[in-house]
């Protein structure tokens, strides 16, 4: 006889009393469990969504990184106010791009918080990309990343402004240009008082990616819905994802508590 | 002390919300090399802005910077080359608190000079331990003393080799056993013929160390001289009103 699992010799135990919908309440819960994970291999398919999730957080984290904090700085005061007067074309046409850059990026912050993410994924794909043959994949990253970048901007841009005046004056005085005192002082500081916020972004944005099961991309709430579009069971697979998601939030939590600790270090 | 002008300052004037307020209403001065220069007056007196025009950490309204002969004022000057022969001590340290000491000293020596980091150590160590705190060169600043904050940020400045040294209110913020170490560094910087200009309350350090004292009040220079003439005997009717408050 070829062997068979135990989980499998478990179900034909019970598999009679499933006709009869004679099953107690631990039977039944086996039962469920045994539909939407174990039978047919689905356990893989959560897997397989959950996968897809983490690669699109990833990217669009990444992007959302990047782009909010140029965003942030167009945003910032002290660019607002770059001044190229009596310095000849190249330095007023520089400052005149600056300018202009930063009323779009406000523009932009504006937007992509003042719509919903789903309509921004529904442009995205059916408008943008609507003719185009491109992986599900890049365009959750693209919209996904477009929208966080405007969260991250404003986290990043207040972050910026918690950092005492002095530290850039004390950065200028010895000599350093605007983008090295930037770079060197103020962002290092400006992202260790953001790392809380950035945090909630971070968790916010990996539940958000749920949004792109409405453009079919298979990540875990989408492989949740295809199995109880199999199985008829309106909890089970749900609480399954939502363990799944949990988990990821929870791991992510302990990391950043653990990074902020190391960065308290010099605090002391 | 020579009489070569290192710093010379004409028709200074800085405003503040599009000219509501007139901080400095046309400041001339001369610092000459190897000078120090105390800098007095009541609060609002215009003599910090005066100070941090110096070094364009305030960009003046009008008039003429000339520092090694070169007008700083002019927007097509590379201002942060010539920030770099200019060292600044600030009132509140702003010493960046996610370094170590010696993080604080080198960067910019090695941003900047391009020295190795093995000289620019070196250099830091040396300059610490003239103030004896080489025992705290791998501490973050927050586990400092005020006083030992203020003595690090001026051996910091003293890392880029500067050729002047400012000095922005730096005992205002210190409690009062901890002025005196930080007044004693700044002799001894004197007494090696560093050029420096100090903005102070302390009027002890000003009629010790000082060359030339200049006295300021709503963003003028009411009176100028040695200490002797400044606090023995004042001319100006202000200047004798605000050492008799102080004194």
């Amino acid at each position: 006889m070829e062997s068979i699992s135990i989980f499998e010799q478990w179900w034909l135990a019970i598999e009679p009393l499933v006709k009869t919908n004679s099953l107690n309440f631990w039977q039944n819960i086996y039962k469920e469990i045994y539909m939407n994970v174990i039978k047919d291999d689905r356990w893989f398919s959560y897997l397989k969504g959950l996968g897809v999730t983490l690669e699109v957080s990833f990217y669009s984290i990444l992007v959302g990184i990047v782009l909010g904090t140029l965003l942030a700085i167009l945003r910032l005061p002290q660019v607002q106010n770059i001044s190229g007067k009596g310095r000849g074309f190249w330095a007023q046409l520089g400052a005149g791009i600056v300018h202009v850059l930063s009323k779009l990026a406000a523009g932009y912050i504006n937007l992509f918080r003042g719509t919903p993410l789903v309509l921004q994924v529904l442009i995205i794909n059916f408008g943008i990309f609507g003719s185009i043959r491109i992986d599900k994949v890049i365009i959750g990253v693209i919209a996904c990343g477009l929208n966080s970048a405007a969260y991250v901007a404003e986290i990043v841009r207040g972050g910026i402004m918690s950092v005492e005046k002095g530290q850039t004056e004390a950065g200028r005085s010895l000599g350093l240009s605007g983008v090295r005192t930037m770079l060197y002082i103020v962002l290092p500081q400006a992202a260790k008082s953001a790392l809380p916020a950035m945090c909630n972004e971070f968790i916010s944005l990996i539940k958000e990616t749920s949004i792109l099961s409405y453009i079919a991309l298979t990540e875990l709430t989408k492989a949740s819905d295809y199995i109880r579009s199999r199985t008829y069971s309106g909890f089970t697979p749900y609480i399954v994802s939502g363990l799944l998601y949990l988990i990821v939030v929870l791991t992510l939590t302990w990391l950043i508590g653990k990074l902020e600790r190391r960065l308290r270090n010099s605090d002391h | 002390m020579t009489t070569e002008t290192i710093i010379s300052v004409r028709g200074l004037e800085k405003h503040f919300n599009e000219g509501k307020l007139k901080a400095l209403r046309g400041v001339d001065a001369d610092i000459h090399k190897g000078e120090v220069v105390v800098v007095i007056g009541p609060s609002g007196s215009g003599k910090s802005t005066f100070l941090r025009c110096l070094n364009l950490l305030e960009e003046p309204t009008k008039g003429k910077i000339t520092f090694e002969n070169v007008d700083i004022t002019d927007p097509k000057v590379n201002i942060n080359i010539h920030r770099q022969k200019m060292g600044m001590v600030f009132q509140h340290f702003n010493l960046f608190p996610h370094m170590t000491v010696l993080k604080n000293m080198t960067l910019a020596p090695m941003k900047l000079l391009k020295k190795s980091k093995k000289e620019a150590e070196e250099k830091a160590m040396a300059l610490l331990k003239r103030v004896n705190l080489a025992d705290r060169a791998n501490a973050y600043p927050s586990q400092l003393s005020g006083g030992q904050k203020q003595r690090i940020a001026i051996v910091r400045a003293l890392c880029m080799e500067p050729q002047v040294m400012l000095f922005d209110e730096p005992t205002s913020a210190l409690d009062p056993e901890m002025v005196g170490e930080v007044l004693d560094v700044m002799k001894h910087l004197a007494e090696e013929g560093m050029t420096m200009v100090v903005v102070t309350h302390e009027m002890g350090f000003a009629r010790e160390v000082a060359d030339r004292v200049i006295f300021m009040d709503e963003g003028q220079i009411v009176e100028e001289g040695t200490p002797d003439q400044i606090f023995s005997a004042p001319t100006q009717q202000r200047t004798k009103d605000f050492l008799n408050k102080v004194l």
